[in-house]
């Protein structure tokens, strides 16, 4: 798409914000310790599966011992008697290393499940209590590929990769030892790669870790793009913009592609150097060695069992590329799960557990900037002043944009202010404990969200202890009765995965649930937005009840809800320019005026000149 | 203060309903279907045929490849034995000739099997990423090309799920898997072959053993093909959950959701690793059978083996050979176990992804598109003839009926909640089809014309004002991709939302999912006005798309409107009477029927309806 979607750029600067400086990247290793808390708990499981491991190899290399001596003794004395015991071991080993095999994966599977669905578990309880801001900055598209994605390379890497290394590790030094004992010389033929190999994967890894992490977050992006394109699906079709769209997702698909590939390089690379070096070497030492072994300096049997050992170490140094591979997508993983997790949660300092003299709500010199706004922004609430006495309904209004939907977050401190306090009944809110704040004061957003669950569950949301009879009376003041419609009434699911509701349907839904249970404080953000005269009309009627008695903050755009308030406060320029009733501000405040009227006439006739269409 | 008045009491309306009586609701669109769509049998197949089918030339280089790199590793051993065999006699005759020969050969093959080796990554890493290229654009376009019924039962967060967490599956058994399939397959051949010429009676004894690991391996197939359909469904339902709580995070911590979802959410999310968990236990179960099964044929063998020796059918060398190739000819067991692993993983996200590929849109593009006729002027003439609708539950929502609006006409349709307002808007739009009868646009059928004809024709702005990520200019461009700065700029002024966007951080380039891009209800609804300005359509259709607008916002859109819409067809769908000032013509709809029809001046003059309502929302104002 030519532009008109969110460009490459942006992407890359995107990570930019989030992502460390590459040059401060913790190290595999020290990234890969960070998941020590969770594998705690698989510690024990994890060493019995290295060691089923460790002996399943020792019991794969004793086969060929018994086997020889299988045919150096019963065969090659033709005594069958002798032969059964033997044969008998072969057996036995045969079945403990079977059992050996099973027992390592055993062991793990369920664990690692626990452990994955941990992780996955505390991200998302973290997730959930990160202050919203932090949302704001991140899309919902990262997340789900750290849930996703990032899990099962964490997992995949304990069950196998993380095994294997150790296991690998230690066949490698006795083997290596092992060729010691056997020729000094040949040895450190055969070990003169490993410096350069050293050296190698290290670059290889700083390199892939890199791509690694690029990738998962490419892949982030690339979920956000799939996200968003089915979330805004009808505004794509409304302009038949799904061919752009997938344009889009095609350039940033592209650019996983090249990054896969080049992480795909770095691998082929590391390939070719492990398998080569080590093989080049053994060329050498048999060269050496034939050569040593035909001036009587070293026993052909000794070369043999040498370039037996030699060989035999081949898969342990090879294995070495994916395992590493695995270790460092794991790293990136990691990292990845701990940048959310490291996030600070806000603090929670709140002890006080009752309100003081019913004073109403108390805004006073609030001061607000969205902590993620640029350096040198002003602030978008510049001291607010504004009292609600308890049981009054006070009207927010103000021009579009001037603050009015960020003012109503900070009363349930979905955003903290910056500066100035905010009391409930004289109780500063900083010093409620969240939980309280969020059950004293009930939020119906401007954007109705419904949850995937059960209309009675959606609602019973602002007051978990609510009965039968409050539910049915917030219903009946949100004007919700066609509830009583749908085929469960009120245990019919709705939201994402149950049935979707129309906006307005939803908006009332939404107003059921901020009213239940009647809150002593109550914030309504446009509540009528998505209603016909008629429905605004009878919710405005059974609203005014509710609100009688309660302390209520309503954002309104008309005067049809201005109208449910005693008196109205009027923002602009990020403070209260003016409170008072209706009246009195429609004659005193231009700039109110021209909110509820428009600035010229009350009614903006215009040239109603019929034309000749007509319903046949 | 002023009360309103209850527009049902304000006049003798038609219908005299009682007055209190909810309005009558639209019933919402049929529930969300079960789990999952049917996927058509061999479906998954053919899929896969088809992501193969490009690349089979680069496959084939790739096996050579491998199959050559194979041998090269694999001659290592038997090079190592000729050089003690005759190299090392040749070198004690002062021949160093052999032993230079074999060393050499041992150095090329030392040094061709990692040059092969890299090569293979290369080509099947190009080849894999093609695929997964070409399979997530599938999807992609796919979702995009579904209609919207689909969207509405499909979560969104189970197509995320399939373009994400299946892919993923597919993705470890094309890095991993075929590499593991080929050699596996190969080191089973090349040991064959070797054990049948070894001896063939211990050759095709140890060659049965095949049989019962291939029985293994079937049942392994069939009882994990179940645990992982379960694990991917169990995957996109988490994942469905995770994205629902994120989009809502606001409502979540108002309402103090945290700890009832961390539990609803830990059982889908146990569901998920508890499946993963499940298949690991099969693959577990599947080695160690298999493993068991492989030593007892060895020590059959070897029995076997020892019998013939004794009686002297078998020399003892031959023997000593064959158990240690033998043992060799089992050791892929556990590699196999993890390409099937991969498999069955990838096998049931293929599944799925199959299953969303073959579901047809209900919109579809048409075979033979037809174009519109040269327009006259700016606007097009629009026809409903004899169109009802009904959802797929058979419950209808609108009745059979006629509607003529002249090019340039601008009509108002106004009318309860469910009235069925959105419907007729929703099928002029081509977001559903009728299911009797037609609609016309310029005398063509809307289902004869291709998208790109279509949406210069007709285009919408709904009540939902969604913003993608990026930046506003970007976001108004959506109207029309290629539109200059100039024009974008137009645009906003032509809506009254130049003011606002250019107050921003940095102004039409500010970011609206960064850094102060936060842009209220109100703005995103002019915004997505300035998009369809932008688009500069025949047919403009508004649903209900100054809800979020204040006064002023929507007297300037007004105003707008009124120089925008001249010469243009213009539907408008509205709660509020405001939005009536601006039109020719109004309807009003009650369940799904057309009761009103006319003039806005000949309706408020009228005893009708509408004229109840008016009465009722001029009250309403100041």
């Amino acid at each position: 798409m030519t532009g008109s979607l969110p460009t490459l750029t942006a992407m890359a600067e995107n990570r930019q914000d989030h992502a460390p400086a590459t040059g401060q990247r913790r190290s595999t290793v020290r990234s890969l310790l960070r998941l020590w808390p969770y594998a705690r708990a698989v510690r024990g499981r994890l060493a019995i599966s290295a060691t089923a491991a460790s002996l399943a190899m020792l019991s794969t290399l004793a086969v060929p011992v018994v086997l020889g001596r299988i045919v150096d003794g019963p065969l090659a004395e033709r005594d069958l008697d002798a032969l059964w015991p033997l044969v008998g071991l072969l057996l036995l080993l045969g079945l403990i290393e079977a059992a050996l095999f099973y027992t390592r994966r055993v062991v793990l599977s369920r664990p690692l499940g626990r452990l994955e669905a941990a992780m996955r578990g505390d991200l998302y309880a973290k997730l959930q209590r990160l202050p919203v801001s932090f949302h704001d900055r991140w899309g919902s598209g990262q997340m789900i590929s750290r849930a996703t994605t990032d899990m099962n390379a964490m997992r995949l890497f304990l069950a196998f990769p993380l095994v294997f290394l150790v296991v690998n590790s230690v066949t490698f030094l006795a083997g290596t030892a092992l060729m010691f004992t056997q020729d000094w010389r040949l040895a450190l033929i055969v070990l003169a790669p490993a410096v350069p190999l050293f050296l190698l994967t290290r670059r290889f890894e700083s390199g892939y870790s890199v791509s690694s992490r690029l990738a998962q977050d490419q892949n982030g992006d690339l979920a956000t793009v799939v996200e968003e394109s089915v979330l805004g699906i009808r505004i794509l079709k409304a302009f038949g913009r799904h061919r752009s769209m997938a344009e889009h997702f095609r350039e940033q698909s592209h650019l996983l592609r090249r990054t896969e590939l080049r992480k795909a390089h770095l691998l082929a690379n590391l390939w070719a150097v492990i398998v080569g070096l080590p093989e080049i070497a053994l060329g050498c030492a048999l060269a050496v060695g034939a050569y040593l072994v035909a001036h009587d300096e070293l026993s052909a049997g000794t070369l043999v069992a040498f370039l037996s050992t030699a060989l035999a170490l081949r898969w342990p140094v090879e294995s070495l590329g994916w395992l590493l591979a695995y270790a460092n997508e794991a790293s990136t993983a990691v990292d990845r799960f701990f940048e959310v997790m490291d996030e600070p949660e806000p603090e929670n300092p709140g002890v006080a557990t009752t309100l003081g003299a019913p004073d109403g709500i108390r805004l006073t010199g609030v001061r607000f900037r969205y902590p993620d706004a640029p350096e040198g922004t002003p602030d978008l609430l510049t001291g607010i002043d504004l009292h609600i006495r308890r049981g009054e309904t006070m009207a927010l209004v103000g021009a579009t944009g001037s603050g009015k939907t960020t003012l109503t977050a900070l009363l349930p401190r979905l955003y903290e202010t910056t500066a100035g306090s905010i009391t409930l009944d004289g109780t500063d809110i900083r010093e409620l404990p969240r939980e309280k704040l969020r059950e004293l004061v009930a939020v119906a957003f401007e954007e109705p969200t419904l949850f995937s669950a059960t209309v009675r569950e959606n609602v019973l949301m602002g007051a978990p202890g609510a009965d039968e009879r409050q539910l049915a009376s917030a219903l009946a003041t949100a004007q919700a009765g066609f509830v009583d419609k749908l085929p469960a009434g009120a245990d019919t699911e709705v939201g994402e995965q149950g049935l979707s509701l129309s906006g307005g349907q939803r908006q009332r839904l939404a107003l059921a649930r901020a009213v239940v249970g009647d809150p002593p404080f109550l914030v309504l953000d446009d509540p009528l937005s998505a209603l016909d005269v008629h429905t605004e009309a009878l919710v405005e009627r059974a609203l005014r009840e509710v609100l009688g008695s309660t302390t209520a903050l309503v954002v309104a755009h008309r005067p049809s809800t201005v109208l449910l308030a005693d008196r109205v406060a009027v923002l602009a320029d990020g403070r209260i320019e003016a409170v008072g009733t209706h009246q009195e501000l429609l004659r005193d405040c231009p700039h109110y005026r021209e909110l509820m009227s428009g600035e010229a006439a009350l009614l903006p006739e215009g040239p109603f000149v019929p034309n000749g269409g007509h319903a046949r | 203060m002023t009360t309103t008045v209850e527009p049902a009491n304000a006049g003798p309306a038609k219908a005299g309903r009682a007055k209190a009586e909810p309005v009558e609701e639209e019933l919402p669109a049929p529930p969300a279907d079960e789990e999952d769509i049917p996927v058509p049998p061999g479906a998954p197949r053919a899929l896969l045929r088809s992501l193969l089918g490009p690349h089979r030339a680069r496959i084939a280089v790739a096996m050579v490849v491998i199959l050559v790199q194979q041998a090269a590793l694999q001659s290592g051993p038997l090079l190592v034995a000729v050089a003690m065999d005759r190299g090392i006699p040749a070198l004690r005759e002062h021949d160093s000739g052999p032993l230079i020969a074999v060393v050499a050969a041992y150095l090329f093959c030392a040094v061709l099997s990692p040059v092969l080796q890299w090569a293979f990554i290369k080509i099947s890493a190009r080849v894999n990423q093609d695929i997964l290229l070409d399979l997530r654009g599938r999807i992609f376009r796919h979702a995009q090309r579904l209609s919207l019924d689909f969207h509405e039962r499909y979560t969104s967060g189970r197509i995320i799920s399939r373009a994400t967490s299946d892919i993923d599956a597919l993705r470890e058994l094309l890095s991993e898997g075929l590499q593991e399939l080929l050699t596996v397959f190969l080191s089973v051949c090349y040991i064959s072959v070797l054990l049948v010429v070894l001896d063939w009676r211990l050759g095709l004894a140890s060659l049965l053993s095949l049989l019962p690991l291939a029985l293994i391996a079937h049942s392994f197939r069939t009882r994990s093909r179940r645990v992982y359909r379960r694990s991917r469904t169990a995957a996109a339902s988490m994942i469905v959950r995770f994205t629902e709580t994120m989009n809502g995070i606001r409502p979540v911590q108002a309402f103090r959701r945290e700890k009832a979802n961390d539990a609803a959410f830990a059982v889908v999310n146990q569901q998920s690793s508890g499946a993963n968990a499940e298949g690991f236990l099969e693959l577990a179960r599947y080695v160690g059978l298999s493993r068991t099964a492989a030593n007892l044929w060895i020590t059959g063998i070897v029995l076997l083996g020892a019998y013939l020796v004794t009686e002297d059918a078998l020399e003892l060398g031959v023997l000593t050979a064959f158990v240690l190739y033998l043992r060799r000819l089992f050791d892929p067991v556990d590699q196999l176990a993890m390409f099937l692993n991969s498999y069955q993983s990838a096998a049931a996200a293929l599944e799925k992804i199959a299953g969303l590929l073959a579901h047809e849109p209900t919109v579809a593009e048409p075979a033979e598109p037809a174009e519109l006729p040269q327009a006259a002027g700016k606007g097009r003439e629009v026809s409903f003839e004899r169109t009802s609708f009904a959802y797929r539950t058979g419950k209808q929502v609108l009745p059979p009926f006629d509607l003529l609006i002249p090019a340039g006409q601008t009509v108002a349709v106004v009318g309860a909640t469910g009235a069925g307002k959105s419907t007729v808007a929703k099928l002029l739009a081509r977001f559903y089809d009728p299911t009797d009868g037609r609609i016309r646009l310029d005398g063509v059928d809307l289902r004869d014309l291709a998208t790109p004809e279509l949406r210069r024709g007709v285009v919408m702005v709904t009540q939902e004002s969604f913003l993608f990520s990026g930046t506003v200019a970007e976001n108004i461009a959506i109207g029309r991709p290629g539109a200059t700065r100039e024009e974008v700029e137009q645009a906003a002024r032509d809506i009254g939302a130049y003011e606002f966007i250019a107050a921003l951080p940095d102004g039409f380039d500010t970011d609206v999912r960064k850094r102060g891009g936060r842009i209220s209800a109100g703005q995103r609804q002019l915004v997505a006005f300035a998009r369809a300005l932008l688009a500069d359509p025949a047919v403009l259709i508004l649903d209900e798309a100054t809800s979020s607008l204040d006064v002023p916002g929507e007297q300037a859109v007004q105003r707008a409107m009124r120089t925008v819409l001249a010469g243009r067809t213009a539907v408008i769908i509205a709660h509020r009477l405001s939005t009536v000032e601006i039109a020719d013509r109004v309807l009003v709809m009650d369940q799904g029927r057309i009761v009103e029809d006319g003039s806005p001046q000949e309706l408020i003059e009228g005893s009708g309806r509408f004229a109840a309502l008016h009465r009722a929302w001029r009250d309403s104002l100041v």
